[in-house]
């Protein structure tokens, strides 16, 4: 390669490599912030959960929303980013759910999605596979009421016998390098009588009646909860992905330099033997 | 004098903390009042103010959209999807949402569900604004 060439080369890599450090620190920056809202949603859905807990396993109240009725339609709440440039992120959940849903149904009759992001959206759509409601363009510190709409849809659907049962699929947020895929059943709340309660309560006006606001309002903080989660492990993802791509950007950098001084030390040489032929043919 | 805690969470955080010596609140069988050493009780709530009745006899207002009440002998927790104190409702962004509202509701009768949303819609700015006003 001729200098000029690997000289053009280490330029382009440097300028790339300042985006990715850039974008780096400004997920780690969002990975902060992600983490401090998920801790602040902390004790409203144990609250919640507690309330509800007590209501369903200290009574033999019945709601559709926590009773197990035969499958005919599957639901499947997808949570994907809007971009990708976050290494596996995307790829993990959408291989996952497309090879789930290969494997469980035979037509596109028997399920539906309910798609957040942009790459999942296009994902399944390329596929021609139904999807029902998406989302996309949340912001990187999703409110609740950025989420409600969508939320309350989903829970809609159950009640309706839309579907007659509803998984979550999305990233769930270990650490900064880490993040694992997690499949939750969301509806029909078949996990709550585990939970023990603490204290029995007076319903005003009636257990069933409270279940009726109840039930649908877990549900959604169950699913804005799964969406703050996985926007931290998006953020953290990115900020992997971006730091790896700084890393092999340096080490390149340093490759091309070699090679670069090599270059020029072959150059100078060169020159210098084409002096001296020349001196020595004037001789 | 008995005091009673009094938190108002939301899914984006806590939004009032503090201690009352009674806390009045609208659910939907009717007017709710609390006083320390209440029974233990979950009664859903209907959009309004939630009243809070603190030592000093001055009385701090919270809006809340729906949500419900959880009372504790020592503890009064309300879990609502959206709440604001007096202090902090922004009575312009209110004002826009309630002539939204408004609006929506005059252009289609027709369709129920969208009818249902922007009326409670309406309902929650009202709301806002009215809690406003008091603080």
């Amino acid at each position: 390669m001729a200098l000029r060439d690997i000289k053009a080369r280490i330029d382009s890599t440097k300028k790339t490599m300042q985006i990715t450090k850039a974008m780096e620190m400004v997920s780690a920056a969002k990975l902060n912030r992600a983490e401090q809202n998920a801790k602040s949603f902390g004790p409203y859905v144990d609250k919640i959960q507690e309330v509800v807990g007590s209501i369903a396993s200290g009574s033999n109240a019945k709601h559709s929303m926590l009773l197990t009725r035969p499958v005919k339609k599957t639901g499947y709440f997808v949570v994907t980013a809007d971009r990708g440039l976050a290494g596996a992120y995307n790829s993990n959940v959408l291989r996952h759910v497309y090879r789930t849903i290969q494997q469980r149904h035979k037509s596109s009759d028997e399920y539906a999605l309910i798609v957040i992001g942009k790459v999942g959206v296009n994902f399944f759509k390329s596929r021609k596979m139904p999807i029902i409601d998406s989302i996309t363009g949340v912001a990187d510190q999703p409110s609740f009421a950025e989420i409600k709409a969508i939320a309350s849809k989903a829970v809609n659907l159950y009640a309706d016998g839309t579907f007659d049962e509803l998984y979550m699929y999305y990233n769930h947020f270990v650490s900064a390098i880490q993040s694992d895929l997690t499949e939750k059943k969301l509806l029909p709340l078949s996990d709550i009588a585990e939970t023990k309660s603490k204290s029995s309560y007076e319903y005003e006006p009636s257990e069933d009646e409270i279940l009726e606001v109840l039930l649908p309002q877990y549900a959604e903080s169950l699913i804005y909860g799964a969406l703050l989660d996985a926007k931290a492990a998006e953020h953290a993802s990115r900020m992997t992905a971006m730091r790896n791509a700084t890393d092999n950007a340096n080490e390149l950098i340093g490759q091309l330099t070699l090679s670069y001084n090599r270059e020029r030390q072959a150059a100078i040489t060169q020159e210098i033997t084409e002096i001296v032929g020349g001196v020595a043919a004037l001789e | 004098m008995k005091t009673i805690q009094v938190s108002v969470v939301t899914p984006d955080g806590p939004v009032f903390e503090g201690n009352a010596k009674m806390v009045s609140a609208k659910a939907k069988s009717g007017e709710l009042g609390v006083l320390p050493g209440h029974i233990p009780l979950v009664a859903p709530l209907t959009i309004s103010a939630v009243r809070v009745h603190d030592v000093d006899g001055k009385t701090q207002y919270v809006a809340v959209s729906g949500g419900f009440i959880e009372v504790r002998p020592e503890k009064v927790t309300i879990l609502a999807e959206a709440a604001e104190i007096a202090g902090d409702i922004e009575v312009d962004r209110a004002r826009a949402a309630k002539e939204r509202a408004e609006k929506r509701l005059a252009d289609n009768k027709q369709d129920n569900v969208d009818a249902t949303r922007a009326e409670f819609a309406l309902k929650r700015a009202i709301n806002r604004i009215d809690v406003a006003a008091k603080r």
